[in-house]
């Protein structure tokens, strides 16, 4: 389908014109810089739900089951020809829902720091690049600008984090949010390189960054099973997966509150798109090889991220722990290599989303007002915050999986993936492990998890909402604003909308995910190795191209 | 996707009606607590006018579900919103129908917040209609979960002094059973291809050796799935051994939530057995129909021996519902043991004796579940009222009320001998029905021992009246006032309903006994 009008540029680059325009305001006028960044924010928020609409309209015309069929408004021009780097962009039907998650939580973040006092130029300024980022990697068909756009969104993450974050925590926890998402995207970008350079089956090299020439090629199975983890883990680290979760809730807590809401609402989703789209969908061998392993990782995520959520007395860290579990669901979902699976996980990622950003609202203002997140000082704030006690306890029935709300939409076909993952037999997976023998025991295992979630959430609602309030305690308790309503009814508005209407939402991520789970589908693994033998014959290879052996 | 018919369009605006009344009454100002009580009780009384169009639009020589309607909700997993209903959900629609106008009718005293209490009940009357309703799992799960919710927060709230224990308790007990439910569902789902509860019944208890798409072991998956089902409507129930929530949530629940929760929420469990337990796994049914009346007796009887034990008044009467859905599980297990015979033993019918006592004690146990909603209703709403006046409902503080409040005498006497089953009353008939038709299937021990438990039947309840009523009046109880004219109004209908029951029992029973015909 042809679009002459360039909308997902408009998307993406609107932001970080108004980041500049935002800079090159005089000082004294930093007020007007929230106006500027909301504009930008509400103008990407309309120009993405025109997207979506329009594409949920073409749904059939674009579904497919090569990537390539279900991509809209592509955008293509010559950057980097010779090397094979172009900018192009374009949408399928996860993507497309991922932008209008973003636009959509950006606006709230937006909202919620309207009285940011302490420098708003810079604040909103860098706001807006964080949002230009992360749209980017969601549209970016080429491969260097997905993983340009991934550096650009976690660049000022940590500016944000080291200059408005929380006082005692920020400059380790913006360091470490770095560091480890730095450290992972360069595993990534090294994995992609060596991929770039592994000669194919009729021995030339691929030669492009297109994305779309990736999804259909098959590497050597040798290079899919050793290259897959490096890979899929580089960015699976964005998306928490255990043991590599750690940056998270020190992320989450030390930032401030817009920030943690599109680090949680929407980075970590980015971590798990791209090892969707980038490690799954270019490599299904190695996938089919390490997800019986790596289940078994996301299984860990999911019970112990919400026990560890479940000692938490800082409210950001149960948050950020529930996120830690919640999107180990995601990483479950994928791994269960169906189509069931990617549909809970894409779900999960939206319903996620806006989720923990609403979470990630509330608790922001319950701080501005009791300048405490501690679980054991807060009580009673349904006497003076009765909106935010409504949407709170709406948003951790999402949590808990509650049917009728989105949590459950996205879970129950996660856990339906892993039960039919149980069906597929393919020998000589990672160390021997058939999934026909313990998929189903991870199914079981996991739902655990709920009522894990279940419990430590009714102790939050508890502890911070409901009982006696001491109003001389708390001297700068104030209502909210009519803006901070806004947000809580709108995010709250969707996690119900989703849950009782799942066509809305299913059916575009359906269309999204099917082209990977298509490869997964046609990846057999002929012939396997195992780690070992893999490892000793890309050492021949390698001392071979030096000239050695 | 056929026209929507007059009576599906009835029905859904039956469940839903409740949901937007609920933000209806959230909406107006919360200092206007006499409009917000008037406009929820109307609201709630609305529904009985679709349930009696149902009631009478319902075609009972069919006797099979009717007024269906399925449209597409969830196509990615093949979950469909089907709803219907037959004589036994109808039934239960009504005994919702009736009782929560009640039970909003009994909370006008609320001054706490009315509006969010308001929204909650109503908010719980959507719930319950939907599952009565359902015909999909998923749908049904949903509703079935999510009455959960309203409930907790009417104990956490409204509650007495250990709601925080008692509603947390509640909740996870709940949650936590439901949990094998919601893997065993995805199990059946995903291998027979779709969640349709009719579709199901036919695909599920005749599946392969090895299930389709999952590839487990049939008889392995059966197993345990069938006691995940089990497990999860037992605990709703309650039956022994799982019934340990029940007494603390009532215990602390306001008045209002405690006559819903016996009322309507402990039939869900037993409604679940009747739609999915025994027609989704009639082989294990059958096996397990001693375990079940096995179960159902100890109920009975431990139920009663509790009771008696209890001198917390309200402690007392939760007991006693233990006591009585001991009875609907007695007549479950009859249901159980015929409906699984042909499958168990290679399509040999069971006899023609044998199935009608099975369709009598089906019948009874359905008719049980409306009798103790309402007698259970009228007992805890008694509760209530003296609760509210004495502010204790330590039985050894009390005596010689009947002095003072002597309507309220009468009404509770009335009261208790509906509960405790006495001929002419509703409780004898169901009761009767059941032990009749546990008899004739053969459960001679079963329902033998089980007259032990009616036996304490008749001494818990004598037990409470003395306590309260008889002996010489205490002096800190000589200021009592009698019954208002709106607690009267709660308690007249529950009488006239129960007395109906007893002497004519065949205006709910025919519709009933039809469906119940139906299903052998």
């Amino acid at each position: 389908m042809e679009f002459s009008f360039p909308i997902l540029s408009m998307i993406t680059l609107s932001p970080l014109l108004v980041a500049v325009i935002i800079l090159m305001l005089p000082e004294e006028r930093g007020e007007n810089a929230r106006m500027l960044g909301l504009a930008a924010m509400v103008f990407g928020l309309v120009l993405s739900l025109w997207m979506y609409i329009t594409y949920y309209i073409n749904l059939e015309d674009v579904s497919g089951v090569l990537w390539e069929d279900t991509l809209m408004f592509m955008e293509t021009y010559e950057w980097l020809p010779s090397i094979g780097i172009n900018y192009i962009v374009g949408v399928d039907g996860l993507s497309a829902t991922l932008v209008l998650l973003t636009a959509f939580v950006g606006v709230g973040g937006v909202l919620i720091s309207w009285s940011v006092p302490d420098r708003p130029r810079e604040f909103f300024a860098f706001f807006m690049l964080l949002v230009a980022g992360v749209h980017g990697v969601f549209v970016a068909v080429d491969a260097f600008l997905l993983f340009f756009f991934y550096e650009l969104a976690v660049l000022p993450m940590y500016v944000m984090i080291v200059m408005w974050g929380w006082k005692e925590r920020r400059e380790y926890a913006g360091m470490k949010l770095t560091l480890y998402l730095l450290i992972g995207s360069f595993i990534s970008f090294i994995a992609f390189l060596v991929l770039y350079f592994t000669p194919l089956a009729d021995g030339s090299t691929i030669g492009t960054f297109d994305l779309r020439a990736w999804a259909e090629v098959d590497f050597p199975v040798q290079a899919q099973i050793i290259w897959f983890m490096p890979l899929f883990l580089g960015f699976a680290i964005l998306s928490g997966l255990w043991p590599f979760h750690n940056w998270s809730p020190d992320g989450h807590v030390a930032a401030p509150t817009a920030v943690s809401m599109i680090h949680a609402g929407v980075l970590m989703k980015l971590g798990a798109y791209a090892s969707m789209r980038v490690g799954i969908q270019i490599l299904p061998i190695g996938a089919v090889y390490w997800f019986p392993f790596v289940i078994l990782l996301t299984l860990i995520n999911v019970v112990y991220g919400s026990l560890i959520a479940m000692r938490q007395r800082d409210m950001k860290y149960m948050i950020g722990y529930s996120s830690v579990s919640h999107m180990g669901l995601v990483s479950m979902g994928f791994a269960a290599m169906n189509v069931e699976g990617f549909v809970g996980a894409g779900i999960q990622m939206v319903s996620h989303g806006i989720m923990t950003a609403l979470f990630f609202a509330i608790v922001g203002m319950i701080y501005d007002r009791a300048h405490s997140r501690n679980m054991d000082e807060l009580s009673g704030m349904r006497h003076v915050l009765p909106l935010p006690t409504f949407a709170f306890v709406l948003s951790g029935l999402v949590s808990m999986g509650m049917p009728g709300l989105s949590g459950f939409i996205a879970e129950f076909p996660i856990f339906m993936g892993v039960w039919r993952g149980r069906g597929i037999n393919i020998e000589g997976t990672f160390g021997g492990l058939n999934p026909a023998d313990f998929y189903s025991i991870v199914a079981i295992m996991s739902a655990l998890g709920i009522i894990i979630t279940a419990a430590y959430v009714l102790r939050a609602i508890n502890d911070v909402f409901l009982g006696e309030y001491e109003p001389e305690k708390w001297h700068d308790m104030r209502p909210i604003m009519a803006i901070d309503k806004v947000v809580l009814i709108s995010f709250g508005a969707c996690l119900v909308i989703i849950g009782l209407f799942p066509g809305v939402i299913a059916p575009m991520i359906e269309s999204g995910v099917t082209p990977v789970v298509e490869r997964l589908n046609d990846a057999q693994l002929q012939d396997p190795f195992t780690v070992l033998e893999a490892v000793n014959n890309v050492t021949t290879d390698l001392l071979a191209w030096f000239g050695g052996a | 996707m056929d026209d929507l018919t007059t009576e599906n369009l009835l029905l859904n605006f039956l469940i839903y009606f409740p949901l937007l009344a609920g933000f209806v009454v959230l909406l107006l100002p919360s200092e206007e607590k006499n409009l917000i009580r008037r406009l929820s009780l109307i609201f709630s009384l609305v529904p009985m006018v679709p349930v009696l169009m149902l009631w009478f639009a319902y075609d009972r020589v069919d006797a099979g579900m009717q007024f269906q309607m399925m449209m597409p909700w969830f196509e990615t997993i093949g979950a469909n919103y089907h709803i219907g209903v037959d004589g036994v959900s109808l039934a239960m629609m009504l005994l919702t129908a009736i009782l929560t106008p009640l039970a909003i009718l009994a909370s006008f005293n609320v001054e706490e917040r009315p509006r969010v209490f308001m929204f909650l009940f109503l908010v719980l009357q959507t719930a319950m209609f939907g599952l009565f309703a359902s015909l999909d799992l998923i749908i049904f799960f949903i509703f079935w979960e999510f009455g959960l919710v309203p409930m907790y927060f009417l104990i956490k709230f409204w509650g007495g002094k250990d709601r925080d224990y008692a509603s947390f308790k509640f909740f996870i007990y709940t949650m936590a059973g439901s949990l094998g439910l919601l893997l065993s569902i995805q199990v059946m789902g995903l291998s027979m291809g779709t969640f349709d509860i009719p579709e199901l019944m036919r695909l599920w208890p005749n599946a392969e050796p090895t299930l389709p798409v999952v590839g487990l072991d049939t008889g392995t998956v059966k197993m345990l799935a069938y006691f995940a089902f089990l497990i999860a409507f037992a605990i709703k129930i309650p039956v022994w051994p799982f019934h340990t929530w029940l007494p603390d949530a009532h215990t602390q629940a306001p008045t209002a939530g405690s006559m819903i929760l016996a009322g309507v929420l402990l039939k869900l469990g037993a409604y679940g057995f009747l739609r999915l337990v025994v027609p989704l796994f009639p082989a294990w049914a059958y096996q397990t129909a001693g375990l079940l009346a096995t179960l159902g007796m100890l109920s009975v009887v431990l139920g009663g021996f509790a009771a008696y034990g209890q001198w917390d008044f309200k402690r007392l009467v939760a007991y006693s519902s233990i006591n009585h859905m001991g009875f609907v599980v007695l007549g479950i297990a009859v249901y159980a043991y015929v409906y699984g015979y042909a499958f168990a033993n290679q399509g040999m019918v069971p006899g023609e004796q044998l199935t009608g006592d099975a369709i009598l004690a089906t019948s009874g146990a359905v008719l049980q579940m409306f009798n103790h909603g309402l007698s259970a209703a009228a007992m805890f709403f008694m509760v209530g009222v003296i609760y509210e006046r004495a502010h204790t409902r330590d039985l050894k503080k009390f005596g010689g009320i009947w002095a003072v409040m002597p309507m309220f005498g009468a009404l509770l006497i009335f009261a208790s001998m509906a509960s405790l089953g006495l001929p002419g009353l509703n409780g004898f008939v169901s009761e009767f029905m059941i032990v009749r038709g546990v008899f004739g299937a053969g459960f001679l021990i079963q329902i033998g021992l089980s007259m032990i438990g009616l036996l304490m039947t008749g001494a818990y309840i004598l037990k409470g009246i003395g306590e309260v009523l008889h002996g010489p009046l205490k002096p800190e109880w000589k200021d009592l006032t009698d019954m208002t004219l709106r607690e009267h109004l709660v308690m007249w209908p529950l009488m006239i309903l129960i007395l109906s029951l007893g002497v004519w029992p065949r205006w709910l029973l025919a519709i009933i006994n039809d469906t119940v015909s139906h299903w052998f």
